[in-house]
C-alpha cells in the first residue's frame, strides 16, 4: 500500500465505446435539463433570505420545544404567519418571518419575536438572528447573479483563448446543460438558494470546466499525434486515456465534499449536496456531453483548424 | 525539469518553513513585541457576535441641506434688501425654490444667495437657473455626492463614540458603497441596545416655548412646532423652531441622581459658546419655560428661575438608571447627521459559533482523511509524496490566510475542503501521465520528467478557470461567501506551488537515493 498503487479504478487499455451513446447521452441529458428548467418555474428555487430577504432566528429551548406554543405567543405578538420548524435536536427551533416593506419595519419584527420569546419561552436563548430587509436582498441578488454571469464569461473568454473555437462551444454548452440541471435539483431539494449557493454552483462550473479542460487538452493533442485516426476513434481514446484521472478527481472531490455534506450543520449541508451532485453530473458531463459536441461539430472543421499547429510542432 | 539545485531546492524547503512559521501566531501568542505577529481571525459565524448593516437615511440628509440653506437664503436676502421673496425648499426635487416680486432683483438675489451653497471645498453644491422672477437652486450631483460621503464619514465617526461608550471590546466600523455603515460586534449576542443606540439621531436643542400658543389647534403659528412630550402621551408643547443652544456645544454630560428627590438626572456641561449663549437666553427669558427637545420630542420643559452663567445645567425627565445612562452616551458621543437605519442583520451566538468550529473541524479532519486514503491506495509511494505536500499545501494556505489577517468563515472552511479535494488532482494528473509515458517504453527518469512536463499546462489551465470564477466571486459576492472565495483562490495558487514543485522535489530525491528502473506506478 505504501509503495505500489494498491487498485486502479480502471485496468490499462480500457476502451470503452463512448462515443456509441452519445445521442442516447445527450438526449438524456437535454431531457434533465429541460425538466429542471420546468422546475425553475414551478415550483421554483426556494430563495434564501439572502435573496428573498426576512427573518430567520434560530431559539434553542431549555426543554424539548413546544412548538404550538411558540406558534401562539408568536401570532398574539402580532406577527404575520411565523414559520416555526424544528432543526437539528428537538430543543433547536428555526423561526422564518416574511420581510417587510419597510427596513424599520423588519427590525420591529426582529425585536417583537425576542419579546415574545422572552416572555412565552423563558430560558430559551436566541442562537442566531439573520434579518435582511428588501433593498439589502435586491441588491445581494444582483450581485450573485452578477457574480456567476461574469464567472462564466470569464470561462468561456478562457477557453477560447486557449482552445480553438469548437472546444469553447462544447464547453459552454456543456456548462449550461450543468447549471440548469444545478437548479434543477435545488427546486427539488428545497434547499435554500443563497450566497453560499451561489459559491457552490461557481465551484461546480470551475471543476467542470477544469475536467473538460483535461479531456480536451488531451484531444487536442490526440488530434496532432494521430492525423488519420477518425475522429470518432480519436475522442474516444482521448477519454479513455484520461478517465482514471477523470474519475480519480472526481473522487477526491467527492470524498472531501462528503464530510461537510454529513457533518457540516445545516448551513453548508445544502452546499455541500449541490456540490456532491454537481460533481457526478460535471463528470458525466465531461464524458457523455462535451465529447460528442466536438463530433457532432465535425472533423473537417477540427482537422483543418489543428493541422498548422501540428505542422509547426512536428 | 528534473533537476534541482541546491538554491532551488533550499528555496522550495524554505518556503515551507517559512510557511509553517507564520502559521505560529495562530497558536501561540506573541514572545517578543516586535516580532511581526500575524493571525487568522475567525469570522462572527465561528467566533460569535453581530453584524449590521446601516442605512444612511439619505432623504433626510439632503431635506436638511435645503432647509438650513433656505433659512440662510431667507436671511440673505433680507440682508441684501430684496423686497419681497418666497424661500420654498422643495426636498422631492432637491431644489430650493424663490420666487421674486420684482423681476428686476433675480441677479442681486442670486448673487445673495449663491455664497450658501459653497462647501467645504470651495465648490458650489447648487447649480442656479432663473426664469423671469423664479430662481430655482438644485442640488447638483457632485452636491449631493459631497453632503452623501460627509454625512457617512460623520456618521462613522458618532457610530464610533457611541459603540466605544457601550465597552464592546474590537468593534470594526466601516463604509460600504455611498450611504452605508458596516458595524461588526465581535461577541455580541444581542446586538438590541447597540441597535437602540444607534437608532436614535440624539440631536438636542434647546428652544424656548411658546406660552401664548393653543396647542390644541390643528396647524402650528408660524415659527413654532408642537412637540409631544417623551414618557407622556398625548400631551404636546409649543416649542419655538429657533435653537438657542445646540447639543453639539455639550462637552460632557453624565448620568447621575438628582441630590434632593434620587430621581435619575443627566448632568450636562456647555463649552464656551454654549455658556454664552445660555447665560444670555437664560437672563432674558426668567420665568419663562424652556424645553430641552431630542429628536423632535421635548425631553423637558422647566422654568428658568434664575440666570444660569455657569455653564451647567441637568435634564431631568422621568429617567431610570439605563436610560438616564443612555441619554448621556448618546450626548457625549453627538448627534448623528441622519437617522440610521438598520438594512441587514446578523447575529450568531458564541455557543452555535463553538458548534460551527466543531463541525467544520469534523468535516475538514474527515475529508482530508479520505482524500489521503485514497491517493495512498491508488497512487502507492507517489500518492503518499502528494498527501505530505498537501499538508504543505494547508500549511502556506494558512500562512498567507494569517499574513493578510484574514477572515475565516464558516464557508471559508467549507473552500479550504475543497481545495484539499481539488489540489490532488494536479497530482493525479501527474501520476496517470508518468504511467503513461512509463507505458510507452520510457526510462524511469525520461517518463517523470515528460509526465510533469506535459501534465503542467493541463494542470495551469484548468486551475485558472476555477481561479478566475472565484475571483468574480469575491468581487462581487457579500459576507461570509467571500471568505470562501478567499480560501479557494489562495488554496488554487499555493496548490499549484506545493503539487508541482514539491512533490517533484520529493521524487526526485527519492529517485536519487534508489535510482529505481521502474516506477511504482
Amino acid at each position: 500500500m505504501f509503495l505500489r498503487p494498491a487498485f486502479r479504478l480502471v485496468k490499462d487499455g480500457t476502451s470503452f465505446h463512448f462515443m456509441r451513446g452519445r445521442f442516447a447521452g445527450v438526449i438524456l441529458s437535454a431531457i434533465i435539463s429541460s425538466i429542471s428548467v420546468v422546475l425553475f418555474f414551478t415550483p421554483g428555487l426556494n430563495y434564501g433570505i439572502d435573496f428573498k430577504g426576512g427573518i430567520v432566528m434560530e431559539v434553542r429551548t431549555p426543554a424539548p420545544a413546544d412548538f404550538n406554543a411558540i406558534r401562539a405567543a408568536l401570532t398574539s405578538a402580532g406577527l404575520h404567519e411565523p414559520q416555526v420548524q424544528r432543526f437539528g435536536t428537538e430543543q433547536d427551533v428555526a423561526i422564518h418571518l416574511e420581510a417587510q416593506p419597510t427596513e424599520a419595519g423588519t427590525q420591529q419584527v426582529v425585536a417583537k419575536v425576542r419579546d415574545a420569546l422572552d416572555k412565552s419561552q423563558p430560558g430559551s436563548k436566541i442562537m442566531r438572528t439573520d434579518a435582511v430587509g428588501a433593498s439589502v436582498s435586491a441588491e445581494l441578488f444582483e450581485d450573485g447573479m452578477l457574480a456567476l454571469g461574469l464567472s462564466l464569461l470569464m470561462i468561456l473568454l478562457y477557453i477560447w483563448f486557449r482552445f480553438e473555437w469548437q472546444f469553447a462551444v462544447g464547453a459552454v454548452v456543456t456548462l449550461i446543460l450543468d447549471v440548469t440541471k444545478a437548479i434543477g435539483f435545488l427546486a427539488l431539494t428545497r434547499f435554500d438558494f443563497d450566497l453560499v449557493m451561489v459559491g457552490a454552483i461557481l465551484t461546480v462550473i470551475g471543476y467542470s470546466t477544469n475536467d473538460k479542460v483535461v479531456v480536451y487538452d488531451r484531444m487536442r493533442e490526440n488530434l496532432r499525434k494521430y492525423k488519420s485516426m477518425p475522429l470518432r476513434e480519436l475522442i474516444d481514446l482521448s477519454i479513455n486515456e484520461t478517465l482514471n484521472r477523470t474519475l480519480g478527481t472526481s473522487m477526491t472531490l467527492f470524498l472531501a465534499s462528503l464530510p461537510l455534506a454529513l457533518f457540516g450543520g445545516s448551513s453548508l449541508s445544502g452546499f455541500a449536496w449541490t456540490m456532491l451532485f454537481g460533481i457526478v453530473v460535471g463528470t458525466a458531463s465531461s464524458i457523455f456531453i462535451a465529447a460528442p459536441i466536438l463530433l457532432f461539430l465535425g472533423e473537417k472543421q477540427l482537422r483543418r483548424e489543428a493541422q498548422p499547429v501540428a505542422n509547426k510542432t512536428a | 525539469m528534473m533537476y534541482f539545485s541546491r538554491l532551488k531546492t533550499a528555496l522550495v524547503l524554505g518556503a515551507c518553513l517559512l510557511g509553517a512559521l507564520l502559521c505560529l501566531p495562530n497558536a501561540f501568542t506573541a514572545p517578543v513585541s516586535w516580532l511581526p505577529w500575524h493571525s487568522i481571525h475567525l469570522g462572527l459565524d465561528l467566533r460569535g457576535g453581530s453584524y449590521l448593516l446601516l442605512e444612511v437615511d439619505m432623504a433626510s440628509v439632503i431635506k436638511e441641506r435645503l432647509d438650513s440653506v433656505a433659512d440662510a437664503s431667507r436671511t440673505a436676502l433680507r440682508t441684501a434688501k430684496i423686497d419681497r421673496y418666497v424661500v420654498t425648499p422643495d426636498a422631492a426635487n432637491k431644489r430650493i425654490m424663490v420666487r421674486l416680486a420684482d423681476a428686476s432683483q433675480i441677479d442681486a438675489a442670486r448673487a445673495a444667495i449663491a455664497p450658501l451653497g459653497v462647501n467645504a471645498n470651495n465648490l458650489n453644491d447648487f447649480d442656479y437657473t432663473a426664469d423671469g422672477s423664479t430662481l430655482t437652486a438644485t442640488l447638483s450631483l457632485p452636491g449631493l455626492k459631497e453632503r452623501a460621503t460627509q454625512a457617512v464619514v460623520q456618521s462613522i465617526e458618532i457610530v464610533r463614540r457611541r459603540i466605544d461608550e457601550t465597552g464592546v471590546v474590537d468593534p470594526l466600523i466601516s463604509r460600504q458603497g455611498d450611504s452605508r455603515i458596516i458595524v461588526q460586534l465581535p461577541g455580541v449576542e444581542d446586538p438590541n441596545r447597540i441597535k437602540q443606540l444607534l437608532g436614535k439621531t440624539a440631536r438636542m436643542t434647546f428652544r424656548l416655548t411658546d406660552e401664548t400658543a393653543n396647542t390644541a389647534a390643528p396647524v402650528a403659528p408660524p415659527g413654532v412646532d408642537f412637540l409631544p412630550l417623551e414618557n407622556t402621551a398625548g400631551q404636546k408643547i409649543a416649542v419655538r423652531r429657533r435653537v438657542e443652544v445646540d447639543g453639539a456645544n455639550l462637552t460632557d454630560a453624565r448620568a447621575g441622581q438628582n441630590s434632593q428627590n434620587g430621581e435619575w438626572v443627566v448632568n450636562f456641561t456647555f463649552d464656551s459658546i454654549g455658556t454664552r449663549r445660555f447665560a444670555d437666553v437664560s437672563t432674558k427669558n426668567v420665568g419663562h419655560a424652556f424645553a430641552i427637545v431630542l429628536d423632535d420630542k421635548v425631553i423637558s420643559a422647566p422654568v428658568i428661575r434664575e440666570p444660569i452663567t455657569a455653564g451647567r445645567g441637568q435634564i431631568s425627565g422621568r429617567f431610570d438608571a439605563a436610560s438616564a445612562t443612555d441619554l448621556s452616551v448618546l450626548l457625549r458621543a453627538g448627534a448623528l447627521p441622519a437617522p440610521l437605519t438598520v438594512v441587514e442583520e446578523r447575529s450568531v451566538g458564541p455557543e452555535l459559533g463553538a458548534d460551527s468550529i466543531k463541525a467544520g473541524a469534523i468535516a475538514l479532519a474527515a475529508g482530508l482523511f479520505f482524500v489521503m486514503a485514497y491517493m495512498g491506495v491508488f497512487y502507492g509511494l507517489f500518492g503518499w509524496f502528494a498527501n505530505i505536500a498537501l499538508m504543505f499545501n494547508l500549511i502556506l494556505m494558512m500562512a498567507i490566510l494569517s499574513l493578510f489577517e484574514a477572515t475565516l468563515t464558516l464557508p471559508g472552511m467549507a473552500g479550504i475542503l475543497l481545495t484539499l479535494g481539488m489540489a490532488v488532482d494536479a497530482n493525479i494528473l501527474i501520476n496517470e501521465r508518468i504511467r503513461e509515458e512509463q507505458s510507452h517504453g520510457r526510462t524511469a527518469l525520461s517518463s517523470m520528467e515528460h509526465g510533469f512536463q506535459r501534465a503542467f499546462a493541463t494542470i495551469v489551465d484548468s486551475n485558472a478557470t476555477a481561479f478566475l470564477a472565484h475571483v468574480m466571486l469575491f468581487f462581487f459576492g457579500a459576507g461570509p461567501v467571500r471568505g470562501f472565495a478567499v480560501t479557494i483562490t489562495v488554496g488554487i495558487v499555493t496548490s499549484l506551488f506545493t503539487a508541482t514543485m514539491l512533490t517533484r522535489l520529493f521524487m526526485v530525491r527519492w529517485f536519487i537515493k534508489r535510482r529505481p528502473q521502474v516506477l511504482p506506478v
